[in-house]
């Protein structure tokens, strides 16, 4: 990240503390959601959007991926390709 | 030590990042596999089974949530103990800092209380698939939860005195440490649905 100013650093305070309420929040309904005992596939994509929100979250703001240089971002999706596959791996094999 | 690895405290000219930026993410990428490919083993295990536990059923959910909660909470922690430094402010650093070292502390004792009621109950890795995956993925992750902690406390103690000298790099060995931290909460994020609630 670059030098930033006392002011600018004083905003990106309030967002932390913005998010950090966001992903309190989510972390309640998903235990809410949860509760209502939903069949496996409503339950898991739920589960899972709202996972990856509060990672969305977490990486956009505190890992400051939001604002980061284009070499952080092509390691990423290099990494996120390989990483689909290895989710992908265990459906095409039983299929 | 700028002489032996160049750009650790200011930008490299070419990527506009520091070397150590740039070597941590290419570890995160390295992590993302890891903790990917025993994802993927769960899949494989799951859709494999005839039958899979609701892991509500077999594991503690409050104490999970809570578990949740500290981990959030520390990740605030550590990003403004980075802030404090990039504001100057060293009193703040170590408040922030001792609070996120405090927090990684709490997580693993209630994570020891989940593990010592299961082994209480003769309920091992060897138990059953369910119970190898849970085992293999929260002790990989509490493991990786214990590392930050150990991080930090250098951090927090011997590494600050680089703060007299270069404070820049101090800076970023914090953000960096903190982009860990964050990942390692990131990973949590994911564990928590996954194995508790689904």
């Amino acid at each position: 990240m670059t030098e930033l100013s006392h002011e600018e650093i004083k905003h990106h305070i309030k967002i932390y503390i913005g998010v950090f309420v966001a992903l309190a929040f989510l972390t309640i309904v998903t235990v809410a959601v949860a509760g209502f005992h939903l069949p496996l596939v409503p339950a898991v994509t739920i589960a899972l959007l709202i996972a990856t929100i509060k990672g969305s979250l977490v990486a956009t703001f505190f890992m400051h991926l939001g604002w980061e240089k284009k070499i952080i971002y092509w390691i990423l999706v290099l990494t996120v390709i390989f990483f689909v596959v290895l989710l992908v791996l265990p459906a095409v094999s039983s299929a | 030590m700028e002489a032996l690895i160049p750009y650790i405290a200011k930008p490299h000219p070419v990527t506009g990042v520091t070397n150590s930026k740039l070597g941590i993410w290419c570890f995160l990428a390295s992590e993302v596999m890891l903790f990917g490919a025993l994802f993927s083993s769960y899949i494989f295990l799951r859709t494999g089974s005839v039958d899979w536990p609701h892991g509500s059923q077999l594991l503690n959910v409050p104490l999970a949530t809570l578990n949740t909660m500290i981990l959030i909470t520390s990740s605030v922690t550590m990003v403004m103990s980075w802030a404090s430094l990039a504001m100057k402010s060293i009193p703040k650093y170590r408040l922030f800092m001792a609070l996120t070292i405090l927090l990684g502390l709490a997580f693993l004792v209630v994570k020891s209380f989940e593990y010592a009621h299961k082994f209480e109950h003769h309920i091992f890795p060897s138990t059953n698939t369910f119970y190898a995956i849970y085992f293999t993925l929260t002790g990989l992750h509490g493991l990786h939860v214990l590392i930050g902690v150990l991080v930090n406390l250098y951090f927090l103690f011997p590494g600050s005195a680089l703060w007299k000298t270069n404070p820049d790099q101090l800076t970023g060995r914090v953000e960096n440490s903190g982009l860990y931290w964050h990942f390692v909460d990131l990973v949590w994020i994911f564990l928590f649905p996954v194995l508790y609630l689904l």
